[in-house]
């Protein structure tokens, strides 16, 4: 192996092809990303261990279909989400919601000759680092109040970072319904941090 | 500039930050934005809250995982790569 972090397909390769140290570097990197994917679609930790468990032995067990070791992450992803499904299905039945546009924008209003969006104040927010607990919580929440199609979504392009075409092939839907969901999905997390900073007088 | 220009430019938003449009509407959006504080105010508030998104990517962890969890992937695994080898052979 080569010095540095090594690549997905390179880990691929070397779970395939049975290498010493293959499996647990396997599990330590993706055990966390399953979990961090079903402890968002599922809502609950006990819930989201068990569906994370699963997943991973299904990965194993499927492990010879894992036929492009290049998009490894899609397909390891793939089961996670098949688990997911497969336990939302034991449970209670959500039904399927659509998110507006409209109702995602956000509004203007006229103050003399000037036209203002009536956002909370963006501009004092830390960039990356420093972002604290208590702003998690609110991202969270907004996260969990997306209904699971845009949840889904956001997820995997904008938590796992797989591409438009990726998000396409884990979810069985088009590329440009993963555009459409993804960029709703923004909006409503948007509104909802704008919704919460306003309602905490702007100061996270 | 109209709420309704500001409005079309907010439903492709995503695609214009991830590059995904062709670059003469890319030059359009630039050139609308660059003339409109409500829409500089918007763009920051969407790409602030995708970042926070990605920096948030590892927000909770697992629960360490047990030595008989860990027994059960280890022989699932070693059972199909054994598999696979003797189907190479």
């Amino acid at each position: 192996m080569a010095i540095g972090v090594q690549t997905d397909v390179g880990l691929a390769r070397d779970l395939l092809a049975g290498e010493p140290g293959a499996f647990d570097r396997f599990v330590e990197t993706f055990r966390p990303k399953i979990f961090q994917y079903t402890y968002l679609m599922c809502g609950h930790r006990e819930d989201a261990e068990e569906v994370a468990q699963e997943t991973l032995l299904k990965v194993f067990e499927k492990l010879d279909q894992l036929r492009e070791p290049q998009h490894m992450k899609a397909w390891v992803f793939r089961i996670a989400r098949n688990a997911c499904y497969m336990k939302r299905r034991k449970s209670a039945y959500a039904p399927t919601q659509e998110l507006s546009l409209d109702e995602l924008m956000p509004a203007f209003r006229q103050e003399g000759n000037e036209r203002k969006l009536e956002i909370a104040d963006w501009s004092s927010l830390p960039d990356d680092q420093a972002i604290n607990s208590q702003f998690k919580k609110l991202l969270r929440r907004s996260i969990e109040e997306l209904p699971e199609i845009y949840r889904s979504v956001v997820l995997l392009r904008d938590m796992e970072e797989l591409s438009t075409l990726e998000t396409a092939e884990v979810l069985d839907i088009t590329g440009d319904t993963v555009k459409t969901r993804l960029h709703r999905a923004r909006l409503a997390i948007r509104q909802s941090l704008d919704k919460q900073m306003r309602a905490n007088g702007g100061d996270s | 500039m109209k709420v309704s220009e500001c409005k079309q430019i907010f439903e492709m938003l995503s695609e214009y930050l991830d590059k995904e449009l062709s670059d003469d509407i890319c030059q359009d959006i630039d050139s609308h934005i660059a003339g409109c504080p409500p829409c500089v105010e918007f763009v920051e508030s969407l790409k602030k809250s995708m970042h926070l998104c990605r920096s948030c990517k590892s927000m909770d962890e697992p629960a360490p995982l047990g030595a008989a969890a860990r027994d059960d992937l280890y022989a699932a695994y070693k059972k199909a790569v054994e598999e696979r080898k003797k189907a190479q052979a």
